[in-house]
């Protein structure tokens, strides 16, 4: 395990006063301001926002992909770039990204080979992930003979592969349709309670990011920054229906709230 | 096969138009000879003889065809006759120009990608090696060769290896480099190393513009390994065997020995184009 379990109440992501600004030829472009966010074990943080306000900049930050001009940033009590050497979390990207020349099951080795596992723990790892994300007997079929949500599957299987306790996501199923992206989301819901994994989740669906979360973090855009975070008073067990609900359209209506405040000065 | 068709449909207007301007130009050497001689000659009595000329003009195809067949079959293949023989000599040094090359722009390619001195002191000099006439080269390095005792196939190979390294690099790069930044994000995340990017990515993202590269590139080494052989004193080789041919105005044996280079060159490539689908097919990136 690349936690130590002694600090259990330690945030998983802890962030303050955190800055991220640009150099580009058009001036500085300020992607994230200000951001206070603190991330415990276990939680399911959506980050929701319009296009431009910093939630995959803030993701991507985590990762250790963009680093922070200001303010502090932890993952696991380590700053992202030790927390990435550590192969502390998994990414998960729009696009399933699958190499073409990989088999779903070679695609799911990938990471398992580059951190060195042995062969036979490398078989036993890709069959558990893709029992785990329901993909059992396609191992050997190649990315172009899967449907698009199976391919996301796939690249959800190969984050999981070498068992990190973060799952970072950024828009995984914003390029399926409605209805591969309910089953998905109903999917990985179970995924997260079996794994008990922390969760980082950007979208830019409401009902996606109320259905999935237990917190919703709602950020605007110039600069990018939080407007507001919301601690969802469902139950942890959520069954599609559950939509319709009277809470959960009270949440929704919340961070639709939150949204147009953000967005109100600017159109 | 419903090509088959407009193929031979293609073929067929070549040929006629071919033996048309072998009758046109032809023509002018049958009047000659008739007017020497104080006869008349009428087209119809043209049109023959001007197929069946030693030293035509241009030779009509089948004058080419028999050529081309008595060169390949009717010598046995040692022979300094036989286009086979010298069809091999022009093709060893093809070979060993296109390894070379091949490996040389590989290597090259490589430097480029993970060096930034190289990327932008290597590139240009590629381009400008191009940009040299290839026949200015190709007797500069056959004398220098030759004068630190190098000579035969290898000077030949190195003029080969100079015109087929070339679309290596440049394809080779563009490959290295097409996987996309969020490929390359995925990776970061492994905490992969230079190494293991390469290996695992880059590389076989590279195959189909390296098979694009190859092709270009061995087509590109057989005209090197021909210009080679015009500056060695004309001794073996398809390229000598033009020269030859030009000095004694055996236009035959020229175009034979055209058709020759034209076949083996569509062979090379025929084969590099088997061997892309085979690599491909078993990379799963074949559909």
């Amino acid at each position: 395990m690349m936690t130590d379990g002694s600090a259990s109440d330690r945030p998983v992501i802890d962030a303050q006063k955190v800055g991220l600004t640009f150099q580009t030829a058009d001036g500085p472009v300020h992607a994230l301001k200000d951001v206070n966010l603190r991330v415990l074990k276990g939680d399911f943080v959506s980050f929701i926002g319009p296009s431009g306000c910093g939630k995959t900049t803030f993701l991507r930050a985590v990762a250790a992909l963009e680093h922070p001009t200001e303010g502090r940033l932890l993952v696991n009590g380590m700053t992202p770039e030790e927390a990435r050497k550590r192969r502390a979390y998994g990414y998960v990207f729009q696009a399933a990204g699958l190499y073409p020349w990989r088999t779903i099951a070679g695609n799911i080795r990938l990471p398992l080979e580059i951190m060195g596992f042995s062969r036979p723990e490398q078989d036993r790892r890709v069959k558990d992930v893709l029992q785990l994300v329901e993909l059992e007997g396609f191992g050997k079929k190649y990315p172009w003979q899967l449907s698009g949500g199976m391919q996301q599957r796939a690249s959800i299987a190969r984050a999981l592969a070498f068992d990190a306790d973060i799952l970072l996501m950024d828009e995984p199923f914003g390029a399926l349709d409605e209805i591969v992206r309910d089953r998905l989301n109903e999917a990985l819901l179970k995924l997260w309670a079996r794994t008990g994994k922390t969760i980082g989740f950007v979208t830019h669906s409401i009902p996606e990011a109320v259905y999935l979360s237990t917190r919703i973090v709602v950020m605007s855009p110039r600069p990018g920054r939080i407007t507001d975070v919301i601690e969802s008073p469902l139950p942890r067990e959520r069954p599609l229906d559950i939509r319709d609900s009277a809470e959960f359209i009270a949440i929704a209506h919340r961070v639709r709230d939150g949204l147009r405040a953000g967005h109100s000065y600017d159109d | 096969m419903r090509s088959v068709g407009p193929v031979l449909a293609v073929i067929a207007v070549i040929v006629a138009l071919w033996y048309a301007a072998a009758v046109g130009m032809n023509a002018a050497w049958v009047r000659d000879q008739a007017a020497r001689a104080g006869t008349e000659v009428s087209f119809l009595q043209i049109v023959p003889q001007t197929m069946a000329q030693e030293r035509p003009v241009l030779p009509a195809p089948h004058q080419v065809a028999k050529g081309l067949w008595d060169g390949v079959t009717g010598q046995a293949i040692t022979s300094k006759r036989s286009l086979v023989y010298h069809g091999w000599i022009t093709l060893s040094a093809t070979l060993l120009g296109f390894g070379i090359g091949t490996g040389l722009g590989i290597l090259l390619a490589v430097g480029i990608i993970h060096n930034r001195a190289m990327d932008q002191s290597v590139m240009p000099w590629a381009i400008a090696s191009q940009t040299i006439p290839i026949l200015a080269i190709a007797p500069m390095i056959i004398v220098v060769m030759n004068s630190i005792g190098v000579s035969g196939l290898l000077p030949k190979a190195v003029i080969s290896a100079y015109l087929s390294f070339f679309p290596v690099v440049v394809g080779m790069v563009t490959g290295l480099r097409s996987p996309d930044a969020m490929q390359l994000d995925l990776l970061r995340t492994y905490n992969a190393g230079r190494g293991q990017t390469f290996w695992k990515l880059r590389l076989p993202a590279s195959m189909p513009y390296l098979f694009a590269s190859l092709k270009v590139g061995i087509a590109a080494s057989l005209v090197g390994a021909i210009v080679g052989e015009l500056p060695t004193g004309a001794v073996a080789g398809l390229g000598a065997r033009l020269l030859q041919g030009s000095y004694y105005g055996q236009t035959i044996q020229i175009w034979a020995a055209l058709f020759a280079a034209a076949f083996v060159a569509a062979a090379l490539v025929g084969i590099v184009g088997a061997v892309q689908a085979a690599v491909l097919k078993r990379m799963g990136m074949a559909r």
